[in-house]
């Protein structure tokens, strides 16, 4: 009797909260905010290229590179996020970070001390933005293989970032896919029949 | 710098505070079945779930037939969970077409989502359908949540009930806590998250060609009616492995600072509920000022800790010092959006209660700034705590706070008007024995046993602390982790599947236990010896023996971890 009544409770609240609530919220999800809901997807002539709040891989020397990633084996994989997870006083995390250092180093002559954030693999491995100081810190290397001028890539770089919730809660960042699909299109505006 | 840190941590306590009050007599109203402005949609719902389950709500339970009700409705749960992830390889809504999910991990989630723990051996969206994650986790979300709310309310009234055999009704306090509290607050907050950002489809998942031509698979889902549900119950499952650290679950600073909110807000709340049912809201601001103490203290260690960075990460040519452009710190496992401060809180508020989801990697944290979440899961998540758990607990702690202070001048000890003998005593020292015997013995074996050795992946002590910080959060049914464990193995989903259970209801039946004995009683009038608990030096008692209590219990097992740990980063010491 008593286990009856649990099972019947069972199947009724599953209903209810299983089933019945998230069907309403993803149909009203989808009335009210259809991008959001969808995944924030960004498209470039058609074709997804990515998410507006998920990191991509950029290797090329023209585009701003985000931080290192440890989602999946080659780094942002959006079907298996994740951390390194590594320890404070693991050394394969303080020789991963040096390499790091080093390379950002010979990619951007002429830095000094290379921010924190650019060396260090995220919590999600998907963290699509990076610091100001990150973003500032690949102007000239970027500026220079593009041909631009540093300030308008600066320009670019102050228009994509986002700042604290209310100028109170959490940190500033700068998106890197958005950065550098404003990038491609200042290009293609100068060309407008190239690329 | 600093300054940030005081804005954002006092802007959030304060926050709370506002919330934690109207919700606390809100939900005094709710289980007294007094009008709210609810009633007119939710009345008609409530007639027929109770037409439909069979339950007659107005029957008055015994404390033995509200634990029955209690644990056969989690075991009927449990077994429906471990069926859908067996079986989801041949149900709907499953687009990736994942396979069943194996016996020992199955096993494992179908008692970690029982049990509000939401202990994770798998990735969300490598491992689990869109119907697994809603019918069978985000339902365990509301009931486990409804239930802890549910077993506190009958504790409040064994304090306010007297010469009563009965608690109350379990079926009714489950369904109201679902209908009152859990699902509109989720209805509001699940689609100001997808507002932010978080999406909620049932789309297969998104194959992206990236600007650099490569092909980027993006997982989708039913995200946002999850990721509210996960953080207002204290749940903690994340919808994909990252848990609210992936930008689909936590988008945006303020999808954050409502995560955040959500999960202090009813554990601060229940504190002013006890208060208004109680009949004096002082003895719920002294619980509550005990909490939010606790939690200051504890959050600003961890930020600290955490913005005071890694010397060996700046050694390594790591810029680590807070600017304008840059929060610095010690960014390893986490967001730039949340940087150290975000971070921190976070890491805090989701182990002061029982949550355990996580926006950063907490095995990636300093020792110092990692110790503060493994320190507040072994106080017994008391800070305001998991919904209704973290109540329960910390009223055991207030009746063992009473009784110290009742031996120092030797009188029988009073808490609200009721006796506190020898058999509350022992019921009391039961609930607090047990979470240590499941955490210290299995940790014990676990690093003897080649089986455990065999899922730790950081050497030296880091490793052990993931042990330790696997069976502690397990046993405060937390759920967070230092993920690195490589904890999907037999071993592991076994002994913490077991942890789990016997954290969650070999604690929950002495502590209905003492609710029934407790109502049994009759009122004392307060005298001039009583020692009244409404006040300041009650609250230092309070926060005094909670201490100490972990300090005596914990303490060995913490210096062989983060602390040895702390000082050997300190030195420049790797492993």
């Amino acid at each position: 009797m008593r286990i009856w009544a649990a099972i019947r409770m069972t199947i009724v609240l599953t209903v209810l909260t299983g089933i019945a609530y998230p069907l309403a919220i993803a149909a009203a999800a989808h009335a009210l905010f259809p991008r959001q809901a969808g995944g924030s997807l960004v498209t470039r002539g058609g074709t997804v290229v990515g998410s507006a709040l998920i990191g991509q891989n950029f290797s090329d020397r023209r585009y701003f590179r985000g931080r290192p990633s440890a989602a999946g084996d080659k780094g942002y994989d959006a079907a298996n996020s994740g951390g390194s997870n590594l320890g404070p006083t693991n050394k394969s995390l303080i020789t991963a970070v040096a390499a790091r250092v080093r390379e950002v180093r010979e990619r951007n002559p002429g830095v000094a001390g290379v921010p924190v954030d650019l060396v260090t693999a995220s919590g999600s491995g998907l963290d699509p933005e990076i610091s100001i100081a990150a973003a500032d810190l690949q102007i000239p290397r970027v500026a220079k293989a593009r041909g631009l001028d540093e300030d308008t890539v600066r320009k670019l770089v102050r228009a994509n970032t986002e700042g604290r919730f209310l100028g109170l809660f959490g940190e500033p960042g700068v998106n890197v896919l958005m950065l550098n699909l404003a990038l491609d299109r200042l290009r293609a505006g100068d060309r407008p029949a190239g690329s | 710098m600093l300054a940030n840190a005081i804005i954002q941590i006092g802007l959030f306590t304060l926050l709370v505070t506002a919330i934690s009050v109207p919700l606390g007599h809100y939900m005094a109203r709710v289980f007294a079945n007094e009008k709210t402005f609810l009633d007119p949609l939710l009345k008609p719902v409530e007639r027929l779930i109770y037409r439909l389950g069979g339950v007659h709500p107005e029957n008055e339970q015994t404390w033995v037939e509200y634990a029955v009700s209690m644990l056969l409705f989690s075991a009927a749960g449990m077994l429906l969970l471990y069926g859908l992830e067996r079986l989801q390889g041949w149900l709907p809504l499953n687009p990736q077409a994942f396979g069943a999910v194996a016996p020992d991990l199955a096993f494992n989630t179908a008692a970690s989502f029982t049990t509000n723990t939401n202990w994770q051996a798998y990735g969300g969206e490598t491992t689990m359908s869109y119907l697994t994650q809603m019918a069978g986790l985000a339902f365990h979300n509301f009931v486990s949540a409804a239930a802890g709310i549910a077993i506190a309310i009958a504790v409040v009234r064994g304090f306010v009930r007297r010469n009563s055999k009965t608690i109350g009704n379990f079926w009714f306090d489950l369904t109201r806590a679902t209908l009152w509290i859990l699902l509109p607050v989720c209805v509001v907050m699940a689609l100001a998250l997808v507002w932010q950002g978080v999406p909620d489809n049932f789309a297969p998942y998104v194959r992206a060609k990236t600007v650099e031509g490569a092909v980027q698979t993006i997982a989708q889902g039913p995200v946002a009616s999850q990721e509210a549900i996960k953080e207002l119950g204290t749940n903690g499952g994340g919808f994909f492995n990252a848990n609210s650290a992936h930008p689909y679950e936590n988008p945006t600073p303020f999808s954050n600072l409502i995560e955040l909110l959500a999960i202090f807000a009813i554990g601060a709340g229940l504190t002013h509920t006890f208060g208004k049912m109680v009949g004096d809201s002082k003895q719920g601001w002294a619980l509550y000022g005990a909490m939010a103490i606790l939690f200051l203290m504890g959050v600003a260690v961890c930020t600290w800790s955490e913005q005071s960075g890694n010397p060996m990460l700046a050694r390594a040519g790591a810029n680590e010092v807070a600017s304008a452009a840059q929060s610095g710190g010690n960014m390893e496992g986490k967001e730039v959006r949340f940087g150290i401060v975000d971070s921190a809180l976070w890491a805090t508020v989701t182990t002061d209660t029982s949550c355990g989801a996580a926006n950063s990697m907490h095995d990636s944290y300093t020792p110092l700034g990692g110790f503060i979440p493994l320190l507040d899961m072994q106080v017994g998540e008391i800070i305001f705590g998991g919904v209704g758990s973290g109540l329960y607990g910390m009223l055991v702690m207030a009746i063992l706070a009473v009784f110290i202070a009742g031996l120092m001048v030797g009188r029988t000890p009073e808490y609200l008007g009721k006796k506190i003998e020898g058999r509350e005593m022992k019921l009391a020292m039961l609930f607090i024995l047990i979470f240590p015997l499941v955490i210290l013995i299995p940790a014990g074996l676990a690093v003897v046993l080649p089986a455990g050795l065999a899922g730790v992946t950081n050497p030296g002590p880091h490793g052990f602390a993931q042990v330790l910080y696997a069976f502690t959060s397990a046993s405060a049914n937390n759920g967070s982790a230092f993920a690195g464990l490589n904890a999907n193995t037999n071993f592991y989903n076994a002994t913490l599947a077991f942890v789990m259970l016997a954290g969650r209801f070999l604690m929950k039946i002495p502590v209905l236990a003492l609710a029934g004995s407790l109502a049994a009683k009759r009122s004392v009038p307060e005298s001039a010896g009583t020692f009244p608990t409404n006040g300041a030096i009650f609250v230092i008692l309070l926060i005094g023996v909670i201490l100490i209590v972990a300090a005596l219990t914990f303490f060995p097992a913490d210096a062989l971890g983060p602390i040895v740990e702390q000082l050997a980063m300190r030195h420049g010491h790797l492993y």
